[in-house]
């Protein structure tokens, strides 16, 4: 058998929750654009950035993600009216009690992007993965049997 | 104590016999002196056994979900942090106010047997309290201890001695609140660097059982099903497989109190490893204070919640990670 010595440069794994009426709309708008974002960043579309449980970023944590990045509308222009501003609160509260239990703070982001900034999606993300990349692979809040025989 | 303690059980027994309350919930002796358990007593006969001591840091106020469903009125004893919990259970319909009688009683802040064991007391038959100090008795002689030395850590940084909520008050003390600031430690752990954050929590948390038990003591944690009991969901087995689901469980139990939590300690006290749990509980409620306001759960029976409520100018989340948020 071979010896694998080569290694291989390390792109991370990026879950991005989007809601479905202003971010999901924006990553369409910046494909259709033809703006690129790296592809390493998975998009769950979800009805509303409230959407969101905890629970899921937790999961996706222990599933092998590096970086969590939650996006919906502007506090303001929530398709439900105010879904984001419960969103707000929550993860405001989850992201830093993540940190205080010693999650590095670069791995978890929210980020309002609308229908229309199909620019600013793909800025956003090309940011995003570019901040984990540097940070390296989730090594705190992960299961290790997940990652097993990759 | 011993004068709270017979008032106590005189009114237990007034309120039993005359039919006003169906059953009371206190204290019964334990196995020990230092081991009083919650119990439920139906009739004046049952009293017997009945205690009021040191040791009795119990947070009744669960009970009553079970208790209160019951034909009849029940009456609890309620000392003034578990007040909190009560108002919170019936701010969440967990309870109603009208099927409970509270007698509020007097709390000098209650002892920890494990402290004493590290003391080098043990086996403890009885305990007076005196002014700061308390003279323990046990099998093996008495001695003199200063209080604060042996006080449950959630005593020590007793939020309130003012019972929030009350039908009758059997208080004959002027009742002394902590003195130490409950966010000391909160803020020394933020102070520290992520990866020694990280490190001390690990650290920890790795000595969990999961027992549950800091689960099924909260009085906040009050679900009949609990995500914690679903086999899907990867965090309900006996035993933690792994670093990833002690974390967790602890992130989970603590997220689902957040805002809810009173601080009322039950976590800690039971904890048979000694873990910090309220420190959990003590970052949401530091974050919530600063963020959106001071607030005490607990301290009505009405008004909504941190997470159920919302300004147009709350803090944007990238702006709290990056300590910018006011």
């Amino acid at each position: 058998m071979q010896e694998v010595t080569e290694k291989k440069e390390f792109t991370p794994n990026i879950v991005a929750f989007c809601c479905n009426w202003c971010s999901y709309a924006g990553a369409d708008l910046a494909g259709s654009s033809r703006l690129t974002y790296p592809a390493n960043v998975k998009i769950i579309r979800v009805p509303c950035s409230c959407r969101v449980n905890p629970m899921f970023v937790l999961k996706a944590f222990q599933q092998g993600a590096d970086g969590v990045i939650l996006c919906g509308c502007h506090p303001g222009d929530c398709y439900y009216v105010t879904g984001n501003y419960y969103t707000r609160r929550r993860m405001s509260l989850l992201y830093s009690f993540l940190n205080y239990m010693g999650i590095e703070k670069e791995r978890t982001r929210v980020e309002w992007v609308s229908a229309a900034e199909g620019a600013r999606f793909s800025a956003v993300m090309n940011d995003f993965v570019k901040q984990v990349t540097e940070l390296g692979e989730n090594r705190r809040l992960t299961d290790l049997r997940v990652k097993e025989g990759e | 104590m011993r004068e709270v303690e017979l008032k106590m059980k005189e009114r237990a027994a007034e309120l039993l016999q005359s039919g006003e309350v169906a059953r009371v919930i206190g204290w019964k002796k334990g196995e020990f002196y230092f081991d009083p358990t919650p119990a439920v007593f139906e009739s004046a006969d049952e009293l017997d056994g009945f205690v009021y001591n040191g040791f009795c840091g119990a947070n009744l106020s669960k009970y009553l979900i079970q208790q209160s469903k019951k034909e009849g009125k029940t009456a609890i004893f309620l000392k003034p942090c578990d007040s909190f919990s009560f108002n919170q259970l019936v701010k969440e319909h967990r309870i109603k106010r009208e099927d409970i009688y509270v007698i509020a009683i007097e709390c000098q802040g209650k002892l920890d047997v494990e402290k004493l064991k590290e003391k080098g007391v043990s086996a403890v038959t009885e305990v007076e309290e005196n002014g700061g100090e308390v003279v323990v008795s046990s099998l093996y002689g008495t001695v003199t201890l200063a209080k604060d030395e042996v006080l449950l850590s959630k005593c020590e940084t007793c939020k309130s001695k003012v019972h929030q909520v009350k039908d009758e008050e059997i208080v004959f003390n002027e009742m002394q609140a902590g003195k130490k600031d409950r966010f000391e430690m909160v803020e020394k752990l933020e102070a520290m660097t992520e990866a020694e954050r990280f490190a001390f929590w690990k650290e920890q948390l790795s000595k969990c059982i999961r027992c549950n038990a800091c689960r099924n003591v909260c009085p906040a944690c009050s679900c009949i099903k609990c995500v914690f009991d679903n086999p899907a969901s990867g965090v309900a087995a006996k035993a933690n497989d792994s670093e990833f689901e002690e974390q967790m469980f602890h992130i989970i139990r603590a997220f689902h109190v957040a805002g809810r939590c009173t601080d009322c300690g039950e976590c800690s006290r039971v904890c048979p490893q000694n873990i910090p749990l309220h420190l959990l509980n003590r970052k949401f409620i530091k974050d919530i204070d600063t963020l959106y306001g001071e607030y005490q759960a607990g301290e009505t029976a009405d008004g909504k919640t941190p997470l159920t409520s919302y300004t147009e100018s709350d803090a944007e989340p990238n702006d709290v990670m990056n300590g910018e948020a006011k």
